[in-house]
């Protein structure tokens, strides 16, 4: 089972247990909604913005362990950053998993976040740790558009 | 100029296959050993373990035989088939042909020209769709599927419908999994135009009623479309006294190659259809004036077919006759009731679909772990199943679930197979404690 504690690290396991911001944001909110259709897997991201500043942010829908831990280290990643920050993120995230891997890009940048490198090895489940991210870069976007994975 | 080799590779080990009927002298128990030989793909590993492969749903492994009939078709026998006076070509237009009066005898159709070949299940059933629907739905029709259609039985008539401004009726499913035939026989109307259902469903395992089905349905003078992708490697058929109006598969589904399949059609009603592509092969005679269609089967096949794929689904069948499908479905029902014995000793699982008439399929829940992630700790034990809708998004709604685990049985698995497979699941239990 080495291979598969790589990918299902106890962190990703203890988030997808107990998905943290999870719910609703209170008042108006910026929201988009991500869709896998690979697996029919939902969520929605709410967002406050004051100032340039990620002030709250929550998630909900259902989802793998994946994509719900994903989504519940990104919700702590981001809070309280600045939009650009979150966008940076974002894409040092999805570098991470899907850029070219001899490039070694500067993954302290991710912190935490970091223990979603396993995923890499996974190809078809690359875009479950993503959709949280695409959906918050719609929120932020605020196009309003669904995003999805495809 | 050296003559071609013959194309006949077919049968295991050369010689013709048994034909056994109930009654007849070959009580010789299905060897599945001898089966898995077979299959060289099932010698590999996965992730470093032997493989165990669960996913036959989708798509079936290739025994030799068939791998040798596509190599030696394309290295001593390959030509464009129809039209070619020179001898390779005659030869390969034979063996494509031979190829349909095997399928003709496979599933009883009355000739070869009852049997349209195209590239699978899905393209059938658009071909019908279009050309019988075309001409025979206007606004206002019913066109009659069930809840548990495979989206390919969904959207072409969904297309139809749009195209005509006619209505999709949908007869539902209870919670076993099985289709309400009250609900059937209410939902059957002076409207309805055509019934398209599964023969067996590809994400519960349920074997449908049919025979029932297509005789409520005559009654009303309906025709019946059936959509045999998932019944065809495990039953025998026989679309005469079945009395359906169609029946659509698909080869890769049977052990044989992708991208050919099968319509068979009852003749009257093929030849009263408009043809549905255009191009060559298709036609007898082509000006700017007007243009004449060939005959059945020939109408409905526009361009290049798949030319090798068809020789090889010529020594699948030859391969699945061997087998006998009286054995294989025998085996295959015991094997499945030893899965779901042994499965049910697992108190975390919960399984989708629980139909009278199964065949085949497993799908299931894990209690506290995703479809995706009991598909990614199975892959890394080297047992391979699929996970997610499985193309029926209305089954998945109606158990108020997004996904499935789905573990899907062939002739070649084993019992061991079924033990590794609840191993691995027992693993992820582990992973996720």
């Amino acid at each position: 089972m080495s291979d598969m504690r790589d990918l299902y690290q106890e962190v990703i396991l203890d988030h997808s247990r107990k998905p943290r911001n999870f719910g609703v944001l209170n008042g108006d909110s910026i929201e988009a909604v991500g869709h896998n259709p690979l697996c029919g897997d939902r969520l929605s991201v709410y967002l406050h913005v004051e100032d340039g500043v990620v002030s709250g942010i929550a998630f909900d829908g259902v989802g793998c362990a994946i994509s719900t831990a994903s989504a519940s280290m990104m919700t702590e990643a981001v809070k309280g950053k600045t939009v650009e920050e979150a966008e940076k993120l974002f894409e040092a995230f999805h570098e991470m998993l899907t850029g070219d891997p001899s490039s070694e890009g500067d993954g302290s940048a991710l912190g935490k976040l970091s223990v979603f490198a396993g995923v890499r090895e996974y190809p078809v489940r690359v875009k479950c740790a993503t959709l949280a991210w695409h959906t918050l870069k719609s929120a932020l976007d605020g196009d309003g558009e669904k995003a999805s994975t495809e | 100029m050296n003559r071609p080799v013959r194309i006949e590779t077919p049968s295991r080990e050369g010689k013709a296959p048994p034909q056994v009927r109930a009654g007849g002298i070959d009580d010789s128990p299905f060897d599945v050993e001898k089966v898995r030989r077979d299959f060289p793909l099932l010698k590999s590993l996965m992730n470093g373990k032997p493989l165990v492969y669960l996913d036959s749903a989708a798509s079936a492994q290739k025994p030799s035989c068939v791998l040798e009939a596509l190599n030696v078709f394309y290295t001593g026998c390959y030509s464009n088939i129809h039209r070619g006076v020179y001898h390779l070509s005659a030869a390969a237009t034979q063996a494509y042909e031979e190829s349909r009066r095997k399928a003709a005898r496979l599933i009883h159709a009355r000739s070869e020209r009852e049997i349209i070949f195209v590239r699978g299940a899905t393209e059938a059933i658009n071909l019908v769709a279009f050309s019988w629907g075309d001409r025979n739905v206007s606004e206002g029709d019913e066109i009659l599927v069930s809840e548990m259609e495979h989206h390919s039985n969904i959207v072409p008539w969904q297309f139809l419908c749009e195209r005509k401004g006619a209505r999709l009726r949908v007869i539902p499913i209870d919670d076993r999994g099985e289709l309400i035939l009250e609900e059937y026989e209410r939902l059957l109307g002076p409207k309805t135009k055509i019934v398209a259902v599964t023969h067996q469903s590809n994400s519960l395992g349920t074997v449908n009623p049919v025979s029932k089905i297509v005789d409520m349905a005559h009654r009303q003078g309906v025709p019946v479309l059936l959509d045999g992708a998932q019944a065809i490697p495990h039953h025998r058929l026989d679309v005469q006294q079945l009395d359906c109006d169609f029946y659509a598969f698909s080869a890769h589904k049977m052990y044989g190659p992708t991208g050919i399949g099968v319509l068979y059609g009852r003749e009257k009603l093929l030849e009263e259809m408009p043809p549905w592509q255009g191009g060559g092969d298709m036609i007898r005679t082509v000006t700017f004036d007007k243009t004449t269609y060939a005959e059945l089967p020939h109408k409905f096949e526009a361009g290049t077919p798949n030319i090798a794929g068809g020789v090889g689904f010529g020594t699948t069948i030859d391969y699945l006759v061997g087998l006998d499908l009286d054995k294989v479905a025998a085996y295959e029902r015991e094997l499945l009731r030893y899965a779901l014995a042994t499965l049910s000793e697992i108190p975390q699982i919960r399984f989708i679909g629980t139909a009278r008439e199964r065949c085949s399929v497993i799908s299931f829940e894990l209690e506290g772990v995703h479809p995706h992630d009991v598909g990614t700790i199975l892959d890394g034990e080297g047992v391979a199943i699929r996970t997610g809708h499985h193309c029926t998004q209305p089954v998945m709604d109606h158990f108020g679930v997004p996904a499935t685990a789905r573990a899907s049985l062939a002739c070649y698995n084993t019992k061991e197979d079924i033990n590794r497979l609840a191993g691995a699941i027992r693993k992820a239990l582990e992973v996720f404690r």
